[in-house]
């Protein structure tokens, strides 16, 4: 009976959280159509396959009694096989995310939140595991999941600039990554490798506000990035527009390849734009990853 | 200083200027302050370094902006004024203001003030001495003090009269020796003299002339011609048309001052004059005491109206005319020919004519007044009437003037008078004697066919000779006159009709009745007429036509009244005379007006020139516009202005400018006090109408009331039920307050404890009796007492019912339309059982004819029923239909009850439907029914 109050308000405050998100999250989700998951085969599984002749080896208790009634054959009801993936999902919850241009448009942190959640409906949906990388929350199937990620993707990170966690990876699991990838792009690198070397493929997001992609910023001024850690100071904004372009074009180049090497896809998303498009990229990517790379 | 038609006030501040460029400078070299911003994208900035190491600029827009901003605030600062004064700063010499002074600059005159105060100020500020000459009334020119002449300005006010040359000369002379400056103020009219003055003023200096633009208008003495009044307004300089508007002013007959008639005029184009005529009643003509052009407001545009325009009032009186005779043989025919042209004539009775105190009252052959009339007629006389008396047949045989000197006779008479060249006598008929000097029928031509035949012959007598003003040729008088304190009484010794001589008959008649000023004396006398009299100014017109009080002016000389030129001695206005009132206007009959001539050397100015106008209010108003914007281009430029604040931003500043005062602003009306009384008392007349509704009086018993309310509810029902009446829920009706008007039954049950209804209440019920509603008064004590005062409930209706307009009652007889207008009924049972139901009685001529089961009574509903059956307790009902109190006993108590209901039908339908069962053509079916 220690403190109960400010467990429970906090509890609360969390509780609060969740229903915009989850809600916003699963009508996200509701619009993508599932289909062609299945692993058309027979196999353990729940939905019905096939009905096949007895062969013999299998045992009495596998005939089908009411199919076989029917004629003088025994049938033997096969399933489809259903085999769950495990999702390892990794969503910058670092301050540079917390940037909005103007207050028409989401922070990307609450655009990229809301993109792993729907991705992570969804794929809990077609029965996948998902879970977050690194030890917090091992992948797992059924809705109590949803709720759990979405109360982790509700704690917001210290870190200026966020690093993505590769330690834990379940091999020849997939993995989503979402982030703006402002920061030094080297953990990048370094969860790349590792992740391609468990035979890991997944997706890397980058969320980015339209602001970053513009650079509509003139005269004297004093750049603060989010947390306060970092600044430059400049006198004509207008005249570094050019050389941020190239550099955020070299940045987004230099992602693009490492996906490459690594088979993982890539893909720049700005807040400005409908959420559905990405989580239907996002969705899609993650489909043709494994047979892609099963053909591959 | 001055640019253009702008002065400053603070000239040196404008140096204040020399510092914008230095502004500019400064604004250019300092670089706007950093803008701190959040962004992500800062990893990417890291080591990038600015190519170029200044900053960037301040826009050249936004510096101009700053700069006109300043600039405004400097020029703003400096005081400029449009059109500031600088009139006569030339010289500082002294200073001669000119002043016309007439009445014609009268309308002008508060802007002339204001010129002359402005001059006179600015020449105080610029030390100058200054004089004012006023030409109307020339004063020894002294100069002083600017400042101490402009307080006393308001005395330099224009004169209701011109300049004549006399008082040019005047003032030429009294100009002394000094050396100065001449602004002359003209009113624009021509004045004689002018250049002699005008030339002395240039010898002492500049002369400028201040002359209002547009003509000076005036208006003309009003002339009586026949009927038609003539105006003539004029106008000193022949321009474009122009329509001026000319109104008689006068006293209503309650005494009021107003506006009798008023009558446009039309200056043709290039005419200096334009004439109206105006046709008004006569009573309306002699009440105008003035003409004005409304127009103008100055002493020449009013003519005062005098003695002129008015006709005499003559009151003709005859003798009694028992005869039917001839009008050409009544003695007042011709008197009433000869005078109806130029005199308002009244005829009557002597005392009824007096209160109307006319000018001349004519006796034609009166012989005797009763001595009331004498004692009224000698008063009339003595406060000045003329009393004109004719002689005739009566007045011979009379005693009148026999003997004493008689007041209301100007000469003693002798018996009988005379009769000359008739068939008994011998001598011709006489004619007349050329008139004697002194008479006022000198100068007429007497015609030589007039002769007369008859007359009455005066008295010789001490004075006889002093009374005849016409006399025959044999020296006997023809006409006498007495003066009476100030009246007369004039006697023709003749007829004043043509029974005596032909004198009537003749031109001369109407001459002398003119004369003697009976009727209108019409034209101005002449001077010599009025020479040695004494007239005493009653008015007098100020410059700007307004009438003052002139009882302290002296007395002028009647030849100088109408000859000499207006003056300070002889104003306009209205003068007294010893008989008559003479205006003297400003503009006399044959004036026409002349504008003032200027040398071409004479710089001639306006009077009107554009306002000061500071405008430093404007510029530093303009200055915070400019920086406002500057603000806001300055957020613009380092990108502080979003969207959402620019909305903001707008938002203050459409506030700001709303707030700002003078602005109108929409006036916040108290909500008017809901009529919420009337509103109700709609709502309830609505109900009231909607439906037929059944109403009881509310008597203050609730017991009572309530058991009506349910009487009534039963009664309805029953008819909602078996009848095609289908009332809505009865309603109780407050007398005092309540409309009653919309209920075609009342149902008053009668308590002894109730109040009598007060005497509006009463009024409501009359009206409501009257236009056919009915009552049903039910004293419910039927079962104790009879019709009568008998019970208290009986005495009570007795008072209630005594202020109420009842026609004669009697007992519901048995072929009453109540027995048979829906039911066929004999008795009319309520809770009581009485015959004793009183109505309208029937108009006691009816009979009943053989055969007929009932009288043939077609007219109206009786407004009352009397009764005491207490049926509204026998109609009582609650609201599932069950009866609420007992009726008799048994199957007869409901039998009863039925009964009951059934006359409450009746009785709605016998006001519903009036007498309809009454009507003959029922008869079949009724008998039919009725089993005969």
């Amino acid at each position: 009976m220690s403190q109960p109050t400010p467990l429970r308000a906090r509890a609360e405050a969390e509780a609060s959280r969740f229903p915009p998100l989850l809600a916003r999250a699963e009508q996200l989700a509701g619009t993508v159509m599932l289909g062609e998951h299945g692993r058309r085969r027979a196999g353990p599984g729940d939905d019905f396959w096939q009905y096949r002749p007895v062969q013999p080896g299998d045992s009495t208790r596998m005939i089908d009694w009411r199919r076989s009634a029917r004629g003088d054959a025994h049938f033997v009801r096969e399933r489809e096989w259903q085999i769950a993936q495990s999702v390892m999902m990794w969503v910058d919850q670092s301050a540079s995310m917390r940037f909005r241009s103007n207050d028409g448009l989401m922070e990307k942190s609450e655009r990229a939140r809301l993109l792993g959640l729907a991705v992570a409906i969804l794929l809990i949906r077609g029965g996948e595991r998902v879970g977050l990388t690194g030890t917090e929350l091992p992948p797992r199937c059924g809705q109590e999941q949803v709720l759990r990620l979405a109360d982790l993707f509700a704690r917001p990170g210290d870190a200026d600039f966020g690093e993505p966690e590769a330690r834990a990876m379940i091999p020849y699991a997939r993995a989503v990554f979402i982030s703006d990838f402002m920061g030094p792009l080297d953990p990048v690198e370094v969860a790349l490798a590792k992740a391609a070397d468990r035979g890991v493929r997944g997706v890397l997001l980058q969320v980015l506000d339209p602001a970053e992609e513009a650079f509509p910023f003139k005269g004297r001024t004093i750049f603060e990035s989010i947390g306060g850690t970092m600044a430059h100071e400049t006198l004509k904004a207008g005249d570094l527009k050019d050389r941020y372009l190239e550099r955020l074009a070299q940045r987004k180049a230099a992602l693009s390849d490492m996906c490459h090497a690594t088979g993982w896809q890539h893909h720049c998303h700005h807040t400005d734009q409908a959420a559905q498009s990405a989580l239907l990229w996002l969705w899609r990517a993650l489909d043709r990853g494994p047979s892609g790379g099963a053909g591959a | 200083m001055m640019i253009g038609p702008i002065g400053f006030a603070a000239p040196w501040l404008l140096v204040g200027l020399i510092a914008l460029p230095i502004l500019w400078l400064i604004l250019r070299a300092v670089p706007p302050a950093p803008i701190r911003r959040r962004f992500p994208g800062v990893a990417l900035l890291l080591g990038l370094r600015d190519e170029d190491s200044v900053s960037d600029r301040t826009p050249w827009w936004l510096l101009l902006l700053r700069a006109l901003a300043v600039a405004a605030v400097i020029v703003g600062l400096a005081g400029p004024v449009l059109n500031p004064d600088r009139e006569g700063n030339a010289n500082a010499g002294d200073l001669l203001v000119v002043l016309d002074g007439s009445w014609a600059g009268a309308a002008a005159w508060p802007a002339r003030a204001d010129a002359i105060d402005r001059l006179l100020a600015e020449a105080g500020r610029n030390g100058r001495r200054a004089a004012i000459l006023r030409l109307t009334q020339p004063k020894p020119v002294q100069f002083q003090s600017s400042e101490a002449l402009r307080a006393r300005l308001e005395g330099f006010a224009p004169l209701a009269w011109e300049p004549r040359a006399a008082f040019m000369a005047e003032a030429a002379a009294q100009l002394g020796e000094a050396s100065f400056d001449t602004v002359w103020f003209s009113d624009g009219l021509a004045l004689e003299g002018r250049e002699a003055l005008l030339t002395r003023l240039e010898s002492r200096g500049t002369v400028r002339v201040v002359e209002q633009a547009g003509p000076v208008l005036a208006l003309g003495p009003a002339t009586l011609e026949g009927a038609e009044l003539t105006v003539k307004a004029l106008r000193s300089r022949a321009g474009p048309a122009q329509k001026v508007t000319i109104a008689a002013q006068g006293r209503d007959p309650a005494g009021n001052p107003a506006v009798l008639a008023t009558v446009p005029a039309v200056f043709a184009e290039g005419a200096m004059e334009a004439g109206a005529s105006l046709s008004l009643p006569a009573e309306l003509r002699a009440r105008i005491t003035r003409f004005e052009l409304s127009q103008a407001r100055s002493a020449g545009s009013v003519s005062l109206s005098d003695d002129n325009l008015r006709r005499r009032e003559v009151a003709l009186i005859g003798g009694r005319d028992d005869r039917e005779s001839l009008d050409v043989l009544s003695p007042l025919h011709f008197l009433r020919k000869a005078l109806q042209p130029s005199a308002d004539l009244i005829e009557g009775a002597l005392m009824d004519v007096l209160p109307a105190n006319p000018d001349v009252i004519i006796l034609a052959d009166i012989a005797t007044l009763a001595p009331s009339e004498a004692a009224s007629l000698q008063d009339w006389v003595s406060k000045g009437g003329m009393l004109l008396r004719f002689a005739g047949p009566r007045l011979a045989a009379s005693e009148t003037g026999r003997g004493a000197d008689e007041p209301l006779m100007p000469v003693r008479l002798r018996a009988g008078g005379r009769t000359l060249g008739g068939a008994m006598s011998w001598g011709a008929p006489k004619k007349l004697a050329p008139f004697p000097e002194d008479s006022p029928f000198y100068g007429l031509p007497i015609p030589d066919e007039v002769t007369v035949a008859s007359q009455v012959m005066a008295q010789p007598d001490p004075t006889l000779a002093d009374r005849v003003i016409a006399q025959l040729s044999d020296g006997t008088p023809l006409v006498t006159r007495k003066r009476v304190d100030q009246g007369q009484v004039v006697l023709f010794h003749v007829t004043g009709n043509a029974e005596w001589s032909n004198l009537p008959l003749s031109g001369l008649f109407v001459s002398m009745l003119e004369r003697l000023a009976v009727s209108s004396l019409v034209g101005r006398p002449a001077p010599e007429d009025l020479e040695g009299t004494s007239w005493q100014p009653l008015t007098m017109l100020d410059a700007t036509g307004r009438v003052r009080d002139a009882s302290n002016l002296p007395g002028v000389d009647g030849a100088a009244l109408v000859a000499a030129p207006l003056g300070p001695n002889l104003r306009p206005g209205l003068y007294e005379g010893k008989q008559r009132i003479l205006a003297r206007n400003v503009i006399g009959v044959d004036r026409s007006l002349q504008p003032a001539a200027w040398p071409a050397r004479i710089r001639v100015e306006g009077l009107t020139r554009p306002a000061e106008t500071p405008l430093g209010g404007y510029l530093l108003a303009l200055a915070i516009l400019l920086l406002a914007a500057d603000a806001v281009a300055t957020l613009a430029l380092s990108g502080r202005l979003t969207a959402a604040r620019a909305g903001r931003v707008a938002g203050v500043l459409a506030l700001a400018i709303i707030d700002m005062p003078g602005l109108p602003r929409a006036q916040e009306v108290p909500p008017a006090p809901a009529e919420q009384r009337s509103a109700t008392d709609d709502t309830a007349a609505i109900a009231a109408t909607r439906e037929l509704v059944l109403a009881h009086i509310l008597t203050g018993d609730r017991k009572l009331d309530d058991m009506a309310q349910a009487g009534l509810l039963g009664l309805s029902d029953t008819l909602f039920f078996r009848t095609s009446v289908e009332p809505s829920a009865p309603v109780g009706v407050d007398l005092e307050r309540d409309e009653i008007a919309f209920y075609p039954l009342l149902y008053w049950p009668v308590t002894p404890e109730q109040p009598l209804p007060s005497a509006e209440a009463y009024a409501k019920l009359n009206r409501y009796l009257r236009a056919g509603g009915m009552i049903l008064f039910d004293t419910r004590d039927a079962d104790v007492a009879r019709f009568g005062a008998a019970s208290p409930n009986g005495r009570m209706l007795q008072r209630l019912a005594k202020a109420l307009d009842i026609p004669p009652l009697e007992p519901l007889p048995a072929d009453h339309v109540l027995t048979r207008t829906f039911y066929l009924l004999q008795d009319f049972p309520g809770r009581h059982n009485s015959r004793d139901v009183w109505v309208e009685a029937a108009p006691p001529d009816t009979e009943q004819v053989e055969g007929m089961p009932f009288r043939n009574l077609n007219d109206g509903v009786t407004p009352v029923v009397i009764g005491g059956n207490d049926w509204a307790a026998a109609w009582a009902t609650d609201d599932r239909g069950n009866p609420l109190y007992p009726v008799g006993r048994g199957f007869a108590g409901e039998r009863q009850r039925e009964l009951a209901m059934r006359f409450g039908v009746n009785l709605v339908m016998h006001v519903l439907t009036g007498n309809y069962k009454s009507d003959q053509v029922h008869v079949p079916a009724l008998l039919d029914r009725l089993g005969q």
